[in-house]
């Protein structure tokens, strides 16, 4: 039995509108065309050796309109994006991207594990997702390859300071102080 | 625009830690008349922030698109995780004009436009359609005929078929017939398009390190000399983790975690040193002296 299994549902928890919520969201809107085949979950490598993941769950939560549940499962987090579940749906479900929605939904409400918040700050200190570690970036001449391309930082900010991207890395640093 | 000139996108892994790959696959990129032009400004591709926000990952990428075609160049990158990304987006954008013009909002503040006039390839994707199987044999001077390896694809050069849409994601053929060009057997082993967990550290290591032995026991049944990738997460997976994967189940390898260009280089007579073997996590030297032996 899964984490998310372990309760019983509640009528009161379902909310009717979270499905089309989802639906209208890029990625998201075959998520009402999912049958419950289960050949996501059968196929997926996660699942393989997971004990708590399982992609018909998440899908059949969020057509039931579980918000708060699904939203705030660890589950949620362990998809590997490796989109077999995408490509081999009969129903052709972009299940990927529904539970991609789903991890967007869930970091507007603040919920973001660490390592998502460290590659943000990252990337806008200097372009790149990790902190290249400036012996790393000297080492190259010596190996024969070529300076690394900086980011353009002020450049960045500006194209994704209307994305709410900003506030997101903002908030976080103010939470880390 | 020019078959042979691309942008060369590096990524953020590659720099991070893979440099191997990218030594390798420059040395190989110059003997086969491919040029490469730096990047004039980087940022990263904008994948591994899909997961928080889809729309900062369509400006992340759409940026690194704009600046190719300010460039005329079409893109080449040696992760598939960037190509696969950029591959996504260009196609997003070029089909979806509501969504272009939202995109293009974001960058008309830093002075860029998206317009849809260049193409994003993969390292794969590009020696195949760009350069072409019979140059690639050509090349060869030292085929590798005394190697028995296993190739592993990975997710995104090949996933979604939608977007990425050059070889088949359920029986892929492009890399195997590029690691048959440089002479070695390549062999057919169980599960060969599984995930190799990657994207799964951090979240739970358990399932990532189960993922990749999973793929290491099925590699060492079909008694593989050694294991050739084309992603550096994947790499990162199975070179850098192969010691933590053989203590935490106590399990024996010792399979060296080989990235295609450094394969292609022995075959083109490149010298080893050049091509960056040391890098590696796995000591590769008994095949290399396999290779050197082969010579005589």
């Amino acid at each position: 039995m899964s984490e998310a299994g372990q309760k019983l549902i509640k009528a009161s928890e379902m909310d009717p509108k979270f499905k089309y919520e989802i639906s209208k969201m890029h990625g998201g809107e075959k998520l009402m065309r999912c049958f419950q085949c289960g050949t996501c979950t059968s196929d997926c490598p996660v699942a393989r050796f997971s004990d708590t993941y399982r992609p018909r769950q998440i899908i059949r939560m969020a057509q039931l309109g579980l918000r708060e549940r699904v939203l705030n499962s660890d589950t949620l987090w362990l998809c590997a994006a490796c989109f077999t579940c995408t490509d081999r749906c009969p129903q052709d479900v972009e299940v990927a991207s529904v539970i991609r929605v789903l991890r967007n939904l869930a970091a507007e409400k603040g919920y973001v594990p660490q390592v998502f918040k460290e590659q943000a700050s990252s990337i806008l200190e200097s372009g790149y997702a990790y902190k290249i570690p400036e012996l790393r970036i000297k080492k190259r001449e010596s190996l024969g390859l070529p300076p690394l391309p900086k980011g353009n930082v002020e450049s960045i900010k500006k194209s994704l300071q209307g994305v709410g991207f900003l506030q997101f890395v903002e908030k976080q640093g103010e939470q880390k102080q | 625009m020019s078959a042979n000139k691309y942008l060369f996108f590096l990524g953020c892994a590659i720099p991070y830690r893979v440099s191997a790959y990218e030594i390798s696959a420059r040395k190989t990129l110059q003997k086969l008349g491919v040029e490469l032009v730096e990047m004039p400004e980087f940022n990263c591709c904008g994948l591994p922030l899909d997961p928080v926000s889809h729309e900062m990952m369509l400006v992340l990428a759409a940026r690194n698109l704009a600046l190719a075609e300010q460039k005329g160049l079409n893109i080449l990158t040696l992760c598939p995780g960037c190509a696969g990304t950029l591959k996504k987006v260009n196609k997003m954008l070029k089909e979806d004009e509501a969504l272009r013009e939202e995109v293009n909002k974001h960058l008309k503040e830093s002075g860029l436009e998206f317009k849809g006039t260049i193409e994003a390839k993969h390292l794969l994707q590009m020696l195949v359609e760009d350069v072409g199987l019979e140059k690639i044999k050509s090349s060869v001077v030292k085929p590798l005929t005394m190697l028995k390896v296993a190739e592993h694809n990975g997710c995104h050069i090949l996933r979604p078929k939608e977007f990425i849409g050059f070889d088949d994601p359920e029986d892929p053929k492009t890399l195997k017939t590029l690691i048959e060009a440089t002479g070695a057997t390549c062999l057919d082993y169980m599960d060969e398009t599984e995930c190799c967990g990657a994207p799964s550290v951090g979240v739970s290591d358990k399932v990532a390190l189960e993922l990749a032995r999973d793929k290491l026991n099925h590699i060492k049944t079909v008694d593989a000399q050694a294991m050739i990738t084309i992603c550096p997460f994947c790499h990162i997976m199975y070179d850098t983790n192969e010691l933590r994967i053989e203590k935490t189940f106590n399990e024996t390898y010792g399979i060296p975690i080989l990235h295609y260009p450094q394969l292609l280089g022995l075959a083109m007579g490149i010298p080893c040193e050049e091509l960056a073997f040391n890098d590696l996590r796995v000591d590769a030297s008994k095949i290399l002296k396999q290779v050197m032996e082969g010579e005589k």
